[in-house]
């Protein structure tokens, strides 16, 4: 770890729903000095709750190719080194001209038919994918990507996102559900990793799949337990049998539900929220020697 | 045959709750999960698996450290971070392109076929159910839920069901993409709540961007009655159909801790509102 580098604390949770936002907004606004990253790109909600004043807005791009036509001679290589299949190439018959298709959802834009095309045809435009925005909320620094609609690949954007990770700072990063690429591109790089559950049998099913993410990818972890007083014992015992610590545990409340309904940050409403988040902070740093 | 998917945008708003209910509703169809790297419905359908086939999809690089000088070449050419800097492969990251092996001067790199999962066909009592277990911190998600899409409009058309019925993912991308792709209905469920409602529009943005009919459901209802004020307001003004709200209710969580679908397990309001929701949806 470099010296004066802060931590890397992204929230995750395999299950949709079960209060990642929740944790990520409520731990940022405890803490000092807070960078903080949505790369739930494809649907991004800590800005509802963070209200930031987004002072600059990019446009997030992928390189896709573009043919010119008076330098094809209609060969194909293009097409046989996409590994995506999502080229096309038709050759030029008796009198009618070759045409060249490219099928724009299936490119991941890595370049191969631009760098292995024999007659130099083929140059890279860009295609816009998203949008980041970047602003301001409270003392926070606030970074989010929001996906296109009908934009099929997601981490292209979050890479984009997390080029903007500010060393210098403490760096929260809201992740997306799932346990596939959305969700490694988020997570890979990061000091800890927070796993927010809930204590029901799909709760547990998630978080045994995103616990299996982690061990993976080598990213120490805690899980904190939202609804807590609601389901079954199936989560608590696993953590244990498993040896996985339990960070905290949130008690289900009509209080906690109606102010996110609307948009309200608990630790606004319940300041004993903030010790519990700052010494989970003091916990973690202290535990990763940082 | 029709195909009805249900979705959310944001997750954890009682999707499966939801489809699981009409796994028991419904007569003569064939059930689908297609949330693949957060599958769940098994856990209320109790399958018992017949068929169990692998998923391969995309291949993955693989360095040969003895034949590799370090020339960089690969490195300057991957756009994936997937190579370390003493030549690894971060598998993770490695999206299969095959750039690198391409590029490479001394062919130490080759492409590996990658097993990405698993599907399979089951018998449950509510009738045949295909479902998918993604490898991992895998990719290729949307080409899994392709797969058993496929096989289960197939599986349909042979046994002449009526209806496919889907378990959709949450978010708005690739996995959604695909399964979006050819069905008759969208049931959107959501819950009033402001992520609900931000995140109920951008999947129904993106249900109409495929021209796709729409439905939708607000679910736990009652804990934010002017939150579901304006949802309705928003159907109203998309002109898409509310077709049911269901209120909160700790019976929900006891039914999925039994291991039984809300309309199996209690017979109360929830499971008369379900039914009102399944007649609407044939509408």
């Amino acid at each position: 770890m470099l010296k004066g580098k802060k931590m890397i604390i992204s929230i995750a949770s395999g299950k949709g729903g079960t209060g990642k936002t929740t944790v990520a907004v409520n731990f940022a606004l405890s803490l000092k000095d807070v960078q903080f990253l949505d790369c739930d790109v494809e649907e991004p909600n800590a800005h509802l709750f963070l209200k930031p004043i987004i002072s600059e807005e990019k446009k997030a791009y992928i390189p896709i190719p573009e043919v010119d036509e008076g330098k094809c001679n209609y060969c194909g290589q293009c097409r046989d080194v996409c590994a995506y299949n999502a080229l096309a190439v038709f050759p030029a018959k008796d009198d009618k001209k070759g045409h060249w298709l490219l099928f724009q959802n299936l490119c991941h834009g890595c370049g191969a038919c631009r760098l292995l095309c024999p007659q130099g045809a083929i140059k890279e435009v860009d295609k816009e994918i998203g949008r980041i925005g970047i602003g301001q909320s409270y003392d926070i620094q606030f970074i989010h990507g929001r996906l296109n609609i009908g934009e099929a690949m997601s981490p292209p954007l979050i890479r984009q996102v997390k080029q903007h990770i500010n060393p210098t700072k403490t760096v929260i990063i809201d992740a997306p559900p799932g346990t596939s690429c959305p969700v490694i591109t988020t997570v890979k790089g990061s000091d800890y990793c927070i796993l927010v559950t809930e204590p029901t049998p799909f709760g547990l099913n998630d978080l045994i799949l995103a616990v299996e993410v982690l061990r993976k990818l080598q990213i120490p972890f805690g899980v904190v337990i939202n609804r807590a007083d609601l389901g079954d014992s199936g989560v608590e015992k696993y953590c244990e049998r498993e040896g996985i610590p339990i960070l905290m545990r949130i008690p289900f409340s009509k209080k906690i539900a109606v102010l996110y309904s609307t948009g309200i940050p608990i630790v606004q409403e319940d300041p004993s929220y903030k010790e519990k988040f700052v010494r989970l902070f003091e916990h973690i740093c202290q535990t990763y020697k940082l | 045959m029709k195909q009805i998917l249900v979705i959310s945008g944001k997750g954890g708003t009682g999707k499966t709750v939801v489809t699981a209910s009409l796994a028991a509703l419904v007569n003569k169809k064939v059930m689908v999960d297609c949330d693949v790297d957060a599958a769940d419905l098994h856990l209320l359908l109790h399958p018992i698996i017949k068929e169990r086939h692998e998923f391969k999809s995309g291949k993955r690089a693989v360095i040969n450290k003895n034949a590799c000088q370090g020339c960089g070449r690969c490195l300057a050419v991957c756009r994936y971070d997937a190579i370390t800097s003493n030549y690894r492969i971060e598998e993770f990251s490695c999206e299969g392109c095959a750039l690198c092996s391409r590029v490479c001067p001394c062919n130490a790199i080759r492409m590996e076929e990658n097993t990405s999962g698993e599907w399979f066909l089951s018998d449950t009592q509510y009738g045949p159910f295909i479902h998918a277990k993604l490898g991992i911190a895998e990719e290729n998600s949307g080409k899994l839920v392709a797969k058993i899409r496929q096989v289960a409009k197939e599986l349909a058309e042979q046994q002449q069901l009526d209806y496919v019925i889907i378990d959709g993912p949450p978010g708005i991308g690739c996995p959604v993409i695909a399964s979006l792709s050819g069905v008759d209905c969208a049931v959107v469920v959501t819950e009033p709540t402001l992520s609900g409602l931000h995140d109920a529009e951008r999947v129904m943005d993106v249900a109409q961007h495929f021209k796709t009919p729409v439905k939708l459901i607000v679910n736990k209802y009652d804990l934010n009655l002017s939150m579901t004020d304006q949802i309705e307001s928003m159907c109203q003004k998309r002109t898409v159909p509310l077709i049911g709200k269901l209120g909160f209710d700790k019976k929900v969580v006891e039914a999925m801790v039994e291991g039984k679908s809300i309309v199996e397990y209690a017979n109360g309001t929830l499971s008369q509102e379900l039914r009102n929701i399944w007649k609407k949806v044939q509408d």
